[in-house]
């Protein structure tokens, strides 16, 4: 299985020096990192070449590592069903840049695409319907972005008196709570409770 | 004379300059054939359908986000919640996404009850889509018979893990907790009994003329729209295309399972129906090999790896220290996944459902992305029923067999 992985990740690189950054097999997986400018370049030849015939699209999402200067991993997975094959395509995004859209060749990839909108922000030039998807009709912010909390901004109820649906800022009653299970003795980087003291010098 | 007397008051009803519109409706999201909450725009031209756009997040519950701030275990059970027609088989792809990263091997035994549970679940999922598609064409019987049988695939599920739906049973190393004999024989003899109901679908749907006239010819899938659209599962099999994940990526022990893939010829509604109806009697065969291993003495033994992400033995912990702090630390801190990215896939019964997960070398996932089958299909509905008539989206919607559950996740 990895000999075949490994024999294609060389041919991918072979055919397509300049789109391909690295690869790497773990877990029995093929991932190959690719430059942002090449993306539906390289992702018509997976689909067109005859050693890949990666023609159906899995998957498109995003990973968000904010500490990082290129933002956002946007990871492609594909199949072929008729090599019966994996692969993982994967390019890293500054937070200012967009993508471009692979939905000419992939039609599937519409809605992932606007998934990755709604949910990190990250825009595709090219995608012909770039709408929100899964959140509510005029919501703001971007969720799954690390920098977001999971309470949300706003908080809707049925309002009585007005007879409709209102949003308001969210209140909570009680702190959202964040266990921290770290032990202690294990490097903590906050103060432990107690230890003020020792953390002042 | 008489033209006059028919027009009258209806003066503009047949003047030339009157300019006829496209009539746009919503179908949803409180309909009964959009099987949960569609809300789906339809731009109609007298009842063709020109344009569908589909709009989903109703039931968006932000499972991606709340994965991030708890513990591997602590999720397990939020994938019952996506596709709530067959659980398992969520739980089954996050599990193997774990034991991938953490390298947990599963003992035989548990490797087949989770074969013989995520066959069940194949059988309640085709049970309900099947009948509940042709009561939007029309028939009212068909759920009534078939929900008797799944009332009693979901007595098995609850006397496995204590809950009819939300099972929470799959555990990253096995399950949760083992089978009596009893059930096992309960399984066995519910067999022969299915099959027969089976039958009597049959006699209801296959050749009944309405149900015929209403999916023959209906949303016909090509292998290009399969390939374009990212299709899986019975969508993929009904067009003639034998894709089945546990027999080209096996995993578990489906690899010395016996058991055929059936296919459609024409791709249509109709195809879908014999295949998904086809797929209950193979899942029947897997289900009877199943219980005929977990018999045999090779299927004996723990169902649970045990080490550092399952708990110890119940009977350890009266007497072992450390049994005791590895259970409380499991269930409180959990346990740690080495930092690495995978991608685990299993064959759902609405087709391939995945898991990317990516860890960072701590308790809680980095970032987890559920790849839900019903996504695509959906996505698919604008280009599969455009030109069809109204009725038909109902026909459409039911093969497609789309949750919400698991669209909006």
């Amino acid at each position: 299985m990895s000999e075949a992985l490994k024999e294609l990740g060389q041919h991918v690189e072979l055919k397509r020096p300049e789109c391909v950054v690295g690869w790497e097999i773990a877990r029995g997986e093929l991932t190959v990192e690719i430059a942002p400018s090449s993306v539906v370049s390289f992702c018509n030849f997976l689909r067109d070449d005859q050693t890949c015939k990666f023609s159906t699209l899995i998957d498109i999402t995003a990973v968000d590592y904010p500490e990082r200067e290129a933002r956002f991993d946007l990871v492609y997975h594909f199949l072929s069903m008729y090599q019966n094959q994996r692969i993982r395509v994967r390019m890293a995004l500054r937070e200012d840049e967009s993508a471009a859209s692979i939905t000419e060749g992939f039609p599937a990839a519409g809605w992932f695409e606007r998934e990755v909108y709604d949910m990190f922000g990250i825009l595709f030039t090219g995608n012909p319907d770039l709408r929100r998807l899964l959140t509510d009709y005029g919501f703001r912010g971007h969720p799954l972005r690390k920098d977001f909390p999971t309470t949300g901004y706003v908080e809707v109820r049925y309002d009585e008196t007005e007879k409709r649906v209102v949003y308001e800022p969210v209140s909570l009653v009680q702190e959202y709570r964040q266990f921290d299970f770290m032990s202690p003795w294990e490097g903590a980087e906050y103060i432990l409770p107690g230890d003020e003291k020792e953390a002042a010098k | 004379m008489k033209d006059e007397t028919l027009t009258r008051g209806f003066a503009d009803a047949r003047t030339d300059e009157q300019k006829i519109r496209n009539f746009n409706i919503n179908f949803g999201p409180q309909h009964p054939a959009a099987h949960g909450v569609l809300r789906m725009v339809l731009e109609l031209d007298g009842e063709i359908v020109e344009r569908a756009d589909p709009h989903v997040g109703l039931l968006h519950r932000g499972t991606e986000k709340l994965m991030e701030s708890r513990t591997y275990l602590q999720n397990l059970p939020y994938l019952d919640r996506l596709d709530y027609v067959a659980p398992m088989n969520q739980e089954h792809a996050w599990c193997l996404a774990i034991e991938r990263l953490t390298g947990t091997p599963v003992p035989r035994r548990a490797s087949l009850i989770r074969v013989l549970y995520s066959e069940i679940g194949r059988i309640l999922n085709h049970l309900l889509n099947v009948t509940t598609q042709a009561m939007d064409v029309g028939a009212l019987t068909p759920p009534l018979w078939g929900f008797e049988e799944r009332e009693k695939l979901m007595i098995f599920y609850e006397r496995a893990c204590g809950a009819r739906l939300h099972a929470a049973y799959f555990r990253p190393g096995g399950v949760h907790q083992d089978l009596p004999p009893e059930l096992l024989d309960d399984i066995e003899a519910w067999c022969d009994p299915f099959l027969e109901v089976i039958a009597d679908l049959h006699v209801l749907l296959t050749e009944n003329r309405v149900f015929k006239q209403r999916n023959a010819d209906i949303g016909i899938v090509t292998e290009q729209d399969i390939l374009d659209w990212g299709f899986s599962g019975v969508m993929v099999r009904g067009s003639g295309l034998a894709w089945d994940l546990r027999r080209a990526q096996p995993y578990e022990c489906y690899d010395e399972m016996e058991f055929g893939i059936p296919i459609g010829k024409n791709g249509d509604c109709y195809d879908r129906y014999l295949v998904r109806m086809e797929e209950m009697v193979e899942s029947t065969k897997i289900i009877r090999q199943c219980i005929d291993k977990l018999r045999a003495p090779e299927g004996q033994g723990d169902i649970l790896a045990r080490g550092k992400v399952t708990p110890p033995p119940r009977a350890e912990m009266k007497t072992s220290m450390e049994a005791l702090i590895h259970h409380f630390k499991l269930y409180t801190e959990g346990f740690h996944v080495p930092a690495g990215e995978v991608y685990a896939a299993v064959e759902a019964p609405k087709g391939e459902f995945g898991v990317y997960m990516v860890a960072d070398g701590t308790n809680r996932p980095y970032r987890a992305k559920l790849r839900a089958p019903g996504y695509l299909h959906l996505q698919a509905m604008d280009h599969v029923a455009r030109g069809h008539q109204l009725a038909d989206i109902a026909a459409i919607i039911g093969t497609m067999d789309i949750v919400f559950g698991e669209v909006d996740r």
